[in-house]
């Protein structure tokens, strides 16, 4: 059985694998940055109601969460240029295969590495909204802890960069 | 799941959650309160409460004021918190705001008939009722003569009607049946509440069981003390009882046979608790237990605000402000009559 499940893998084409691993990068990374947006959005909204000076303030956790996706955009396109045609007798070789299994684990690495960073600077930031709109001097401690959550998606991009940039002559014949 | 609510939380309640913490911010705070003590005047007291979140309230009242003013138009501020944060919110959370409003229905009512028992206007007892607990129907309430009448007349149209079926009888109404009814239906009410949050979960249960059961203990050792010497017999003390709360069932089996002040103190010593609120008045003396009791629920309710992501937040801050609200009606009253000396008897600081 298991055998025949392995060929079964082996026989998919390694661009479907790389494609996959793309939509992923940009799909989970937006979820993630969504997530995180609305969690801090929805409390930001009703504590400036009492105190308006915090809106200006808290926007920072809006952009730390916006540039979680754009991490995704960003490997998206490095990955998507990677992708190149072959001669259809070599796609199957073990340098394609690995070239689009690389892919496609770039991709999952950032998409799920920025959608808990989108998260977890997404629950802060809404946090960090209701305890400056009380006391503002909590701001600026509580936003070096969201710092450190979207470092990250940060540890994320570099992971998945370093996965395939090994394979930069391989690729190019793939 | 307990401790992932962060998670969705925020979709239909964050916007309502972030505007409850923002009522509390305007709560007053121990310096409010000092300045309100030392006041000669209801006047001065009407200037202090200008400079915090009462002011338009109080503006427009003209200025010989009455103590029942200020405490009319400080629920008036309460009740339109509470009437735009319920005309916002979703279910569940819509339901569990309409939770916290059946206790006051449940005074209501009881004003009403204790009031028409003793021959009194309906429409001054409509004044004298507490806002967040009006219904449709309750003018009718002066009409019925018994409890069957009651039930069939009015309150099975209100959310109420649950909670009535206990208490039919035939009997007529009278003062002591009166109470027993009262007890009843809030003893109803508390436990339809605690099994609402159970069955909502995660932190809201957590810890709208705590404060719940604080207060079906507080009200189990009300019972008990305000009935020692009357002709309620020891059954019928038990069955006023909430069947949840630390002290039940083994607490209130011994505080059932509980015959005075002491032995009561003795039961309440077993349980940690409500220990340290008994060892702060000394033997004998029954008067500073009810505000040795709202300290201890002051002090959970802040608790409340610890956590995020949760509605106990909205029943902690509504009991908050009861709280603040009585407390300036302490101060006004005890300005109106010129006994400042005993303004800290029942004043409970919040923060």
């Amino acid at each position: 059985m298991s055998s025949s499940w392995s060929r079964a893998l082996t026989q998919i084409s390694p661009y479907t694998f790389a494609s996959i691993g793309i939509a992923i990068s940009i799909g989970v990374s937006v979820l993630g940055a969504a997530w995180g947006i609305y969690i801090t959005g929805s409390s930001l909204i009703g504590a400036a109601i009492k105190a308006p000076r915090i809106t200006s303030k808290n926007l920072i956790s809006v952009i730390f969460c916006e540039a979680v996706a754009i991490y995704g955009v960003i490997v998206a396109i490095i990955l998507q240029t990677k992708l190149e045609s072959v001669p259809s007798s070599k796609i199957y070789d073990p340098e394609s295969l690995r070239a689009g299994y690389a892919i496609f684990a770039s991709g999952i690495i950032v998409g799920f590495a920025n959608l808990m960073c989108g998260l977890c600077v997404g629950i802060i930031g809404s946090s960090c909204a209701l305890s400056d709109a009380q006391n503002s001097t909590l701001f600026v401690k509580i936003l070096v802890i969201e710092i450190f959550g979207s470092a990250l998606g940060l540890f994320g991009v570099i992971v998945a960069c370093a996965a395939h940039l090994d394979h930069n002559q391989i690729i190019s014949c793939c | 799941m307990y401790g992932f609510e962060a998670l969705t939380f925020n979709i239909h309640g964050g916007y309502l959650e972030a505007i409850v913490r923002g009522h509390r911010s305007g709560l007053l705070t121990a310096s409010d309160y000092n300045n309100l003590c030392q006041c000669e005047t209801l006047d001065d007291i009407k200037m202090h409460l200008s400079a915090t979140e009462y002011g338009p309230y109080l503006q427009n009242e003209p200025s010989p004021l009455h103590t029942t003013t200020v405490v009319e138009k400080c629920t008036l501020k309460l009740v339109d918190e509470y009437k735009h944060m319920l005309c916002q919110a979703t279910e569940p959370l819509s339901t569990f705001l309409e939770y916290i409003t059946y206790g006051y229905m449940i005074d209501n009512v009881v004003l009403i008939v204790t009031g028409t028992l003793h021959e009194r206007d309906v429409q001054e007892l409509l004044e004298k009722c507490h806002p967040l607990g009006m219904f449709d129907s309750i003018a009718t309430l002066a009409v019925a003569q018994n409890m069957r009448e009651l039930y069939r007349l009015v309150l099975v149209d209100t959310p109420l009607a649950p909670y009535f079926s206990e208490c039919i009888t035939s009997e007529d109404l009278d003062d002591m049946n009166i109470e027993i009814m009262r007890n009843t239906l809030y003893k109803a009410y508390l436990e339809d509440f605690y099994n609402f949050c159970q069955k909502l979960g995660g932190a809201t249960s957590e810890i709208m069981s705590d404060l719940l059961a604080f207060e079906a203990d507080r009200r189990a050792v009300n019972i008990t003390i305000n009935s020692i010497g009357t002709e309620l017999t020891r059954d019928d003390r038990r069955k006023l009882y909430s069947n949840f709360g630390l002290l039940y069932p083994y607490g209130h089996e011994e505080l059932a046979i509980s015959e005075d002040i002491d032995q009561v103190r003795a039961v309440m010593e077993k349980y940690p608790p409500y220990q340290s609120i008994f060892a702060k008045i000394s033997y004998g003396e029954s008067q500073m237990l009810d505000k040795a009791f709202y300290e201890e629920e002051v002090k959970r309710l802040c608790l409340a605000f610890e956590q995020q992501f949760h509605y106990a937040v909205f029943f902690a801050y509504m009991r908050l402000r009861e709280q603040e609200i009585r407390n300036l009606m302490w101060i006004s009253e005890c300005v109106a009559q010129n006994q400042k000396s005993r303004i800290h008897d029942s004043v409970v600081f919040i923060f």
